[in-house]
């Protein structure tokens, strides 16, 4: 069986040396799964390989079975594809609903039964719609910025560390929100730095070190297994 | 150095354009676009050293090349000792007040705590100084320009060799520069370029408005030269003699003459320079200046200060088009407020810059001849080609009117050569090394 | 009375005109402000662009003119006006298509597409000297005055007339047409919407399945359309030469960057601030004062702070104060 998504023997950089060295991702359709490793090892770059933001050498991307590797990103969020970036994932100038909207931008149907869906997993957003949205907390940029991918109704959602810079509280309260996203059946790709609690909610956890897989099993067996621990966990 | 033999090359074909020209109009024409060509060359070095070594946009030559003509009649002119009498001390006076005036707002915004009162000192400083400035300097600009207005009117200069001015053109746009530098870099790129088109304008509005200055729009003509006239050449025996032994026609002969030593005095300029231009190029100041231009988060993530290594290289190319804008009005031997247009005088240069290499010295000297040799010879071959193309139009009323476009054929072939110099060759025709 | 006279006079010279340049020099800015916020550069070929609308305007409308047609009381240049807009779009078009694309793909860094930008200033501006030529024409026609000095001061019994000029009214009229427009299409429509997403975060925008080449058409077009009805109203309002819509440069690029380049209220209000303080400064304040301080024989001069030759140096000095103490401009603009 293939996975929903996946991404397979990755090779490939931003200039002439390769970051990724046969990396292969993959996640399944309403699980989460969680990419780890150590500051370098390519976890951003792996994940944007996925989303096509990357010239490969070699591997390919697979959606539901179709080779997408040669699509744009812009292509991709139209297969049902939606990613959310470290920085900058919000239009700081204009308000919170407008940034909802520019998140269904390539949809022509009623975007009101997504963007009230967003609403009640963020409530806070709710109150805040007609704020302009540079104007919230780090927590609530964050909320945003995942509403903002939700709006095209994806089948995917990837998530570049979406918990960096926020309160311990408030990454709670984030990794809630994704498991609730994950049991609508979104399937849900995310690098993280706090490696531990991020495990915890992981269908499937992959440690790459050096832009290539070093250990890959399911959240609660990399939690468990004591070289991982050791290296990776602090212990 | 190495010899680059294409380079050679391109240098010998600009030659050729202009001995092809000699033979084909005459000696007298090419020796004058010749002459223009090396001051082109001199202003492309200077704009070179920006852009080039540093990548700043000035677009403000203009008003750097119109100081340094300025300096040549503060330099070279006699000085009207009745224009003094009448009011040279009061107007000097009234300057000195209005940069007291700035340096007592400057010093108090300084001193001064923060906050709405420090606002409002500056302001009330700036207005009493203003009218101050103007009570006393107003009067005596009216009584200079009252004094024979009809032949001065104006202050006049020093009365001192105008090859003094040369130098002098270069320190006036040096103070200019920096001026202008220090507010504008450091900031956005595109703030420097919008600050020197700002100041080019000023610079000129001053120059046709100031009667007591440079005479405005009246112009200053008859400046000394450094060479001698071709009067007193025809009427030199020894001249005339030689010549008619060589079989030249004296009249003809003693245009050459002066037009030669010209372009000699100009050539010893524009080898100094590029000689000094290389030299720093080479130097670990050079090679600085190349990091941070090619990378100015490395370069200030390493401790170089950017802005005032800008600042450095931005004065030294806005005094070498003053040196050159000097030279210009030297051989107008006039200076005419009214005939500094920024397409000419700035954004030609530019074109002479990108056409020839941006950061290589003799590709700027390059650009500087092939260009100004265009832009002379566009309107020409323009003129022909309409008159060919529109050979078998009735005339008339279509006709005419494109015949007269004929004079705009200069403007759209530099944009176009702009445009396509820097689609397909970026470079330029000598690039960086 | 002498102070009403006080304020006529100073209406009529200065409240008057000031407003109408303001609102000249506001849709100029906005138009480069626009580009800026969409393109990321400062786009010297503004002035020549707005150049070539008038043009257009000013010879579709002598044509109107030779078919005998006319605008009632208005100037029938309005009635040229769209046609320009047209025209002027298709140019922008077509110069994006062969010029600025090519720099977008690869990512050039601002100050090449400013300098590209200077080519195309070149090419255009010999376009229009190509299509009229370098001399100056007025084109206004209609009625002249909306309200002239003699009815005013019939009608109010003062010593000092107030003229409004039919033009200065038109300015006005069509500019706050133009800009709640563009406000509307901006803060309402999905197409204003998404140039605002594109100009606040490139990246985001292209995630989202925004089509850059779209946004960059449409701003195009609206840079057509607002430096057309710019460069048109200026000229009704004085005249039209090809060298003074270059030299309107400085002046529209000091309203939008005192404004805050990137932002398109920033852009309004520093037109009226350049516009303002430029004829305040070069207005010569002698009738205003004798009327003001009746007892005192008139005063000496004309009370001008500034002869008009320097009008520039207002703009530039404006500009050099913002630059130095908040560069982003009064209503935050990018920096980047």
């Amino acid at each position: 069986m293939t996975s929903f998504l996946i991404g397979e023997n990755m090779t490939g950089g931003y200039g002439a040396a390769d970051i990724l060295h046969g990396c292969t991702l993959a996640v399944e359709r309403g699980q989460i799964a969680v990419i780890v490793g150590p500051n370098g090892a390519g976890k951003s770059t792996a994940m944007k390989a996925v989303f096509g933001m990357l010239n490969l050498r070699a591997g390919s991307v697979r959606l539901d079975g179709e080779d997408i590797t040669a699509l744009s990103p812009q292509d991709r969020v139209a297969k049902g594809m939606a990613f959310v970036p470290q920085t900058h994932n919000i239009f700081t100038s204009m308000t919170v609903e407008e940034n909802l909207e520019m998140g269904a931008f390539l949809r022509r149907d009623d975007i009101r039964p997504t963007m009230e869906q967003v609403y009640d997993l963020f409530p806070i957003l709710r109150d805040k719609r007609r704020q302009a949205a540079g104007e919230l907390s780090g927590g609530q940029r964050q909320q945003v910025a995942v509403g903002r991918a939700l709006m095209t109704q994806p089948k995917v959602l990837m998530l570049d560390e979406p918990t960096a810079g926020v309160s311990p509280i408030v990454m709670d309260e984030l990794f809630d929100r994704i498991i609730e996203v994950a049991r609508t059946g979104i399937s849900i790709l995310m690098v993280e730095q706090n490696a531990r609690q991020a495990l915890e909610i992981a269908d499937t956890g992959y440690v790459l070190v050096q832009g290539a897989n070093r250990y890959t099993d399911t959240g609660a067996a990399l939690l468990a297994d004591p070289e991982v621990r050791k290296s990776f966990l602090g212990g | 150095m190495t010899i680059n033999m294409r380079n050679v090359a391109l240098f010998a074909l600009v030659g050729v354009l202009f001995i092809i020209t000699g033979f084909l109009q005459s000696w007298n024409v090419m020796l004058t676009i010749l002459n223009m060509g090396l001051i082109s060359a001199i202003l492309a070095l200077g704009v070179n050293m920006q852009w080039g070594y540093a990548g700043l946009f000035n677009i403000g030559i203009m008003g750097f090349v119109a100081l340094g003509g300025l300096a040549a009649v503060l330099v070279s002119m006699p000085p009207v000792h009745d224009a003094w009498a009448a009011g040279g001390l009061q107007i000097i006076l009234g300057l000195v007040l209005g940069a007291l005036t700035i340096t007592a707002a400057v010093l108090f915004w300084k001193r001064a705590p923060a906050g709405t009162l420090r606002g409002l000192g500056v302001t009330a400083i700036l207005i009493v100084g203003f009218f101050l400035f103007r009570s006393v300097f107003d009067p005596g600009v009216a009584a200079v320009e009252a004094v024979n207005s009809a032949s001065t009117g104006y202050l006049g200069g020093l009365g001192l060799p105008i090859l003094l001015a040369w130098p002098a053109g270069g320190l006036l746009a040096a103070g200019v520069a920096w001026l202008i530098g220090k507010t504008a870099l450091g900031l956005r790129s595109d703030y420097l370029a919008i600050a020197t088109l700002g100041i080019a304008e000023i610079i000129i509005a001053v120059l046709k408005n100031e009667d007591w200055l440079s005479r405005g729009v009246k112009n200053v003509v008859s400046l000394p030269r450094p060479v001698p006239y071709e009067v007193d050449l025809q009427r030199s025996e020894a001249f005339v003699s030689r010549v008619t032994g060589w079989g030249f026609d004296p009249v003809a002969a003693s245009g050459i003459t002066v037009k030669l030593a010209y372009a000699g005095l100009f050539l010893v300029v524009l080898l100094l320079l590029v000689w000094l231009a290389e030299m720093a190029l080479r130097s670990p100041w050079g090679r600085m200046m190349r990091a941070i231009r090619d990378n100015e988060v490395a370069a200030a993530a390493m401790g170089k200060n950017v802005t005032k290594r800008h600042l450095q290289i931005f004065v030294i190319g806005c005094a070498v088009c003053g040196i050159a804008g000097a030279m210009m009005t030297t051989l107008d031997s006039q200076l005419t407020p009214g005939t500094y247009q920024p397409l000419r005088f700035t954004f030609l240069i530019w074109v002479m810059v990108i056409v020839g290499g941006s950061g290589n010295n003799w590709g700027a000297v390059l650009g500087g001849f092939l260009v100004w040799w265009l832009w002379v010879m566009v309107e020409p071959i323009g003129l022909w080609l309409m008159g060919a193309l529109t050979s078998g139009l009735p005339d008339g009323a279509l006709r005419t009117h494109l015949l007269d476009s004929a004079a705009h054929m200069r403007l759209l072939t530099m944009g176009l050569v702009l445009l396509l110099v820097l689609r397909f060759s970026p470079r330029g025709l000598i690039p960086e090394r | 009375m002498d102070f009403l006279n006080a304020l006529v006079v100073f209406a009529n010279f200065v409240l008057v005109p000031a407003t109408a340049y303001g609102a000249q020099l506001a849709l100029g800015a906005l138009g480069v402000t626009l580009i800026f916020g969409i393109l990321r550069f400062s786009n010297f070929a503004h002035g020549d662009t707005m150049a070539f609308g008038t043009m257009i305007t000013i010879l579709v409308t002598w044509a109107l003119q030779a078919a005998g047609v006319t605008f009632g009381p208005l100037p029938t240049a309005l009635l040229a006006l769209p046609v320009a807009v047209g025209v002027t779009a298709l140019l922008l078009l077509g110069t994006d298509r062969m010029v600025y694309r090519f720099y977008r793909k690869v990512r050039a860094a601002p100050v090449i597409l400013v300098m590209v930008s200077l080519g195309v200033m070149f090419v255009m501006n010999a376009l229009v000297r190509f299509g009229i030529g370098v001399n100056e024409y007025r084109f206004d026609d209609g009625a002249r005055f909306v309200v002239d000095a003699r009815t005013f001061r019939e009608m109010t019994g003062l010593a000092e007339g107030l003229a409004i000029r039919s033009t200065q009214v038109i300015t006005l009229v069509t500019a706050v047409i133009v800009v709640a427009a563009l406000f509307w299409f901006l803060k309402r429509t999905r197409t204003g919407k998404s140039m605002r997403a594109f100009s606040d975060n490139e990246d985001l925008a292209l995630l989202s399945g925004i089509n850059p080449e779209r946004v960059v058409a449409v701003t195009w077009i609206i840079t057509a359309a607002l430096a057309t009805t710019a460069g048109v109203l200026y000229g009704l309002d004085k005249s039209f030469k090809a060298f003074t819509y270059f030299q309107l440069l400085l002046p529209i690029f000091a309203s939008a960057i005192v404004g805050g380049l990137g932002s398109p209220i920033g852009a309004i209000a520093g037109g009226f601030i350049i516009a303002f303080s430029e004829i305040t400064v070069t207005y010569a304040f002698k009738r205003v004062v004798t009327y003001v301080v009746p007892e005192n024989p008139a005063p000496e001069g004309l009370m001008q702070l500034l002869s008009t030759d320097y009008k520039f140096a207002v703009s530039f000095t404006i500009l050099i104060i913002v630059l130095l103490f908040k560069p982003t401009g009064l209503f935050k603009g990018q920096q980047s």
